[in-house]
């Protein structure tokens, strides 16, 4: 893949504002792909990134699902991991200071099977050193109850959110974040829905529920039977729901995420509205993906003649040949 | 026996080489063997750890690395593995030719502890077992088990002949070897831990790495045994550096601690299972350590919440775990 190169002493400003949040890069790790950041950090300084997003604490410990948990797929893989976890406890313990320590900003993801669950950990976060902001995981598809994905309900999606709110409000506030699920009829009514119960921002999105039958054995692939859908193979998808949602609500801030492999796929999330992207699943095939994906956005803004990110935020929604603040040119006419 | 030795228990921070040279790439019976040079990972690697490679290249739609044990850590800065080339992935790096670049990140993984080094011929009695192509790393644990002195016996088994690996370097590394086939092409007619079962006797350690019921066998027999066993074993890795959660396994906890970043369950008040890693707790494990019954079962959810202590620094095997019961 050919990067642009920067042309010299343009001078790329990077930094986003997502939830009202400054960070000094729009590219943050994704939930469950980076774990807490240990791991990544032989590979990158944690540091360097906008946000760590980690992956999604609940109450217990948990076992998850048992192996085989992993498919992969065309452009994409299946993953059934049933949130395996060292509980919040453990996380508070070890985990958020790990990540304080090493200068990064932490959005710390959490998972519940209830609104109390749900509302018993945001209030175990309250007040945690190092906690940037947080993302309220309503939507992971591997779990035993579909009933249970509250990222399917509007109703449920909102109790859930108004319960996280409640307890990371006052002096303790965070900006909190909805993760939502793309496996619904109408992805705006359910973002206007925890909009209204108070989220700050929006995760876009979560996986997308798939499955994989072994031609040999004609069973399941994975022991869990489905699993969530990630990659590439997502992304036009992740795209379409940053779009319809930023059209609906252009004022809620948007993370959007969904089979980022580039620096130009980041740059087409940001166009589409979110204000900052996470890198997922590319960082399992390449664990420098997420800087790697920083340097790339700067060369391919500067390739453009744009100055900064903010400039190309919902771009995608302007008219056709609208200039774009900072640009040389069009956008359209460089490239 | 002497206990064996953690020197440099420490391990060595995995790098990622985005243009890794490839030297080689040799057929070898129904395999592949493809050396590259990689300098900074043949410097820190050991016997038991795996490499991981990109395939496809920058746009294809394989996104997930391929991870093979290391062969061979050659002098100058190379690192051998054997591929069987199965998919789509393995086929394409199969089909690299020398001079090709290749992304490649290692070394991933816990080696396999290696006792004290011996006066030569003094050293313990040590027993590898291999199964296909799990054999490949066998032959770097041998030369650095040669060099601590130890009598190296090899066993080596796998469906067919065309099917065995390494049978002619093991002859040429091991002072005994036997061979065994399901179908009888070659050796004993037969699995290949019927070939050595009754050997065990003389034997001080076991090392063995292969397919998951060839591990399950080998180390029941020498828990039978009353020998220490090292498992290595293959399991499906989305990213092999510890953050996807998907070749975890079940083995029993250690004592008095509660594994950080997903280990659950290890709490010390008598939880029945962990779910580890394979790369990154493993992919070395002491044989009665792995619960093979559990592997594909379904877990409990949740168990008790209390914390532990945090995360041990990374040592070899045998610290990490409870002596068998």
């Amino acid at each position: 893949m050919s990067t642009p190169e920067a042309p010299p002493e343009f001078e790329i400003d990077l930094s986003t504002t997502l939830a009202g949040v400054a960070f000094p890069n729009p590219i943050f790790t994704a939930s469950g792909c980076a774990a807490a950041g240990r791991e990544l950090s032989a590979f990158f300084d944690v540091a360097d990134l906008g946000a760590i997003v980690t992956k999604s604490v609940m109450r217990e410990p948990r076992l998850g699902r048992p192996t085989p948990r992993m498919a992969e797929t065309p452009s994409g893989m299946l993953n059934s991991i049933g949130l395996q976890g060292p509980g919040i406890a453990a996380f508070l313990e070890h985990d958020l200071p790990w990540l304080t320590r090493h200068g990064a900003r932490a959005v710390v993801s959490i998972a519940g099977s209830s609104v109390d669950e749900y509302a018993e950990l945001a209030g175990r976060l309250r007040g945690a050193v190092g906690l940037t902001m947080v993302e309220v995981n309503i939507s992971c598809p591997n779990v035993a109850d579909r009933g249970q994905v509250f990222a399917c309900s509007s109703t449920a999606a909102a109790d859930v959110i108004a319960a996280v709110r409640r307890e990371l409000s006052g002096a303790a506030r965070v900006p909190v974040l909805a993760k939502l699920s793309p496996d619904v009829t109408d992805i705006v009514d359910i973002a206007r829905s925890v909009s209204a119960a108070g989220a700050d921002g929006l995760s876009l999105i979560n996986t997308l529920l798939g499955m994989v039958i072994d031609p040999h054995t004609l069973r399941p692939a994975l022991a869990g039977i489905t699993g969530g859908l990630s990659g590439p193979a997502i992304r036009p998808v992740a795209l379409r729901c940053v779009y319809q949602v930023h059209a609906a609500l252009p004022e809620m801030p948007i993370l959007g995420m969904g089979g980022v492999r580039t620096g130009a796929d980041a740059l087409t999330f940001l166009a589409a509205g979110a204000s900052a992207v996470s890198v997922g699943t590319a960082v399992f095939g390449d664990p420098g993906a997420p800087v790697r994906i920083v340097d790339e956005l700067a060369a391919e803004l500067a390739a453009r003649g744009i100055g900064s990110v903010a400039d190309v935020i919902g771009a995608a929604h302007r008219p056709a040949g609208t200039s774009i603040r900072g640009a040389v040119a069009p956008v359209g006419e460089l490239v | 026996m002497a206990e064996p030795s953690h020197e440099g228990a420490a391990k060595p921070r995995p790098v990622q080489l985005r243009e890794a040279q490839v030297l080689r790439v040799v057929r070898d019976g129904s395999y592949t063997r493809l050396a590259v040079h990689a300098p900074a990972i043949a410097a820190a690697a050991r016997p038991g750890q795996f490499v991981a490679f990109a395939v496809g290249g920058p746009a294809s739609g394989l996104l997930l690395r391929r991870a093979f044990s290391i062969a061979r850590i050659g002098p100058a800065g190379t690192i051998e593995v054997v591929v069987a080339a199965v998919g789509a992935g393995t086929r394409w790096l199969t089909a690299r030719v020398a001079g090709d670049r290749v992304d490649i990140v290692g070394p991933l993984g816990r080696p396999f502890p290696l006792p004290v080094a011996a006066e030569p011929g003094s050293g313990p009695r040590a027993l590898l077992v291999g199964g296909g192509y799990g054999a490949a790393p066998l032959f770097a644990l041998a030369a650095a088990l040669r060099k601590r002195g130890c009598h190296i016996s090899m066993a080596l088994g796998a469906a067919s002949e065309d099917r065995l690996y390494g049978t002619l370097e093991a002859r040429r590394i091991a002072d005994s070897c036997v061979f065994a086939t399901d179908d009888g092409s070659c050796g004993v007619h037969g699995r290949v831990t019927s070939a050595f079962d009754a050997a065990l006797e003389e034997i001080d350690i076991v090392y063995a790495c292969g397919p998951m019921p060839m591990l399950a066998a080998v180390a029941g027999l020498a828990r039978a045994a009353s020998v220490p066993s090292y498992v290595a074993v293959e399991e499906a890795m989305a990213c092999g550096i510890g953050v996807c959660m998907t070749c975890v396994l079940p083995v029993r906890p250690r004592r008095g601690a509660n594994g950080s970043n997903g280990t659950a369950g290890g709490d010390g008040s008598g939880t029945p299972i962990r779910m580890v890693r394979a790369c990154t707790e493993g992919p070395v494990f002491p044989g009665d350590a792995v619960q093979f019954d559990l592997i594909g079962q379904p877990l409990p959810a949740a168990f008790g919440s209390q914390p532990g202590p945090p995360p041990q620094p990374v040592s070899a095997p045998a610290t990490t775990f409870e002596a068998p019961r």
